[in-house]
């Protein structure tokens, strides 16, 4: 499922508002999302999961066509773990043959 | 710093795009019950900009209990794994936090 396709499943399944009102909502909460970890503030929703970033140490990278060795800087990266609730309606699907 | 909730979230459709409360709460339900519900179908879902969401299937392995050191296998399963996108990576590449997560 892609964005677009997740925005006319919402709009579908509702009256109040037109797909482009939708689309609009749907770019606000992931920018929303995106905004809060750049500054690194954790995402918590009950039942899906959460977001957080995870640290990453400097290290010493390599440059993959000349081999010459370059500093990599500490960084962040985002995290998502599943919630409970997610975790077991995904491993469910597994059961019932998805 | 809390954090981002859901009624976060509302909050800015209904001060941003003038969406009413009820409106507000709702599309922010869709938006994750809709999500949940693709994965749930073994669905993949792409938020380009954001990330992917992918589904793993993941054989039956050895496992042990940490406390008694019993050996007992853990079961065959699915799970959800996130892929941030490169524009998010950059994003929060940058964040000077002092302290790590």
């Amino acid at each position: 499922m892609t964005k677009s396709e997740l925005v006319e499943i919402i709009a579908s399944k509702q009256t109040q508002l037109s797909v482009k009102d939708v689309e609009l909502a749907v770019k606000t909460v992931i920018e929303h999302m995106s905004q809060a970890l750049a500054e690194g503030q954790r995402i918590e929703i009950r039942g899906f999961g959460s977001f957080s970033l995870h640290y990453r140490a400097p290290r010493t990278g390599r440059n993959p066509k000349t081999g010459e060795p370059v500093q990599l800087p500490a960084k962040y990266v985002p995290h998502f773990k599943p919630g409970k609730e997610l975790r077991e309606e995904v491993n469910d699907s597994l059961k019932q043959g998805y | 710093m809390g954090a981002l909730t859901k009624a976060d979230m509302a909050e800015r459709l209904y001060e941003e795009l003038g969406l009413n409360k009820r409106e507000a709460k709702e599309m922010v339900e869709a938006f994750f019950d809709e999500i949940r519900d693709a994965l749930s179908h073994n669905e993949q879902v792409k938020l380009s900009g954001f990330g992917n969401f992918d589904l793993r299937d993941k054989k039956q392995r050895p496992g042990r209990n940490p406390k008694t050191g019993e050996e007992i296998p853990i079961s065959a399963r699915r799970v959800v794994t996130f892929r941030p996108g490169q524009k998010l990576k950059q994003k929060v590449e940058a964040y000077a936090g002092t302290q790590p997560q």
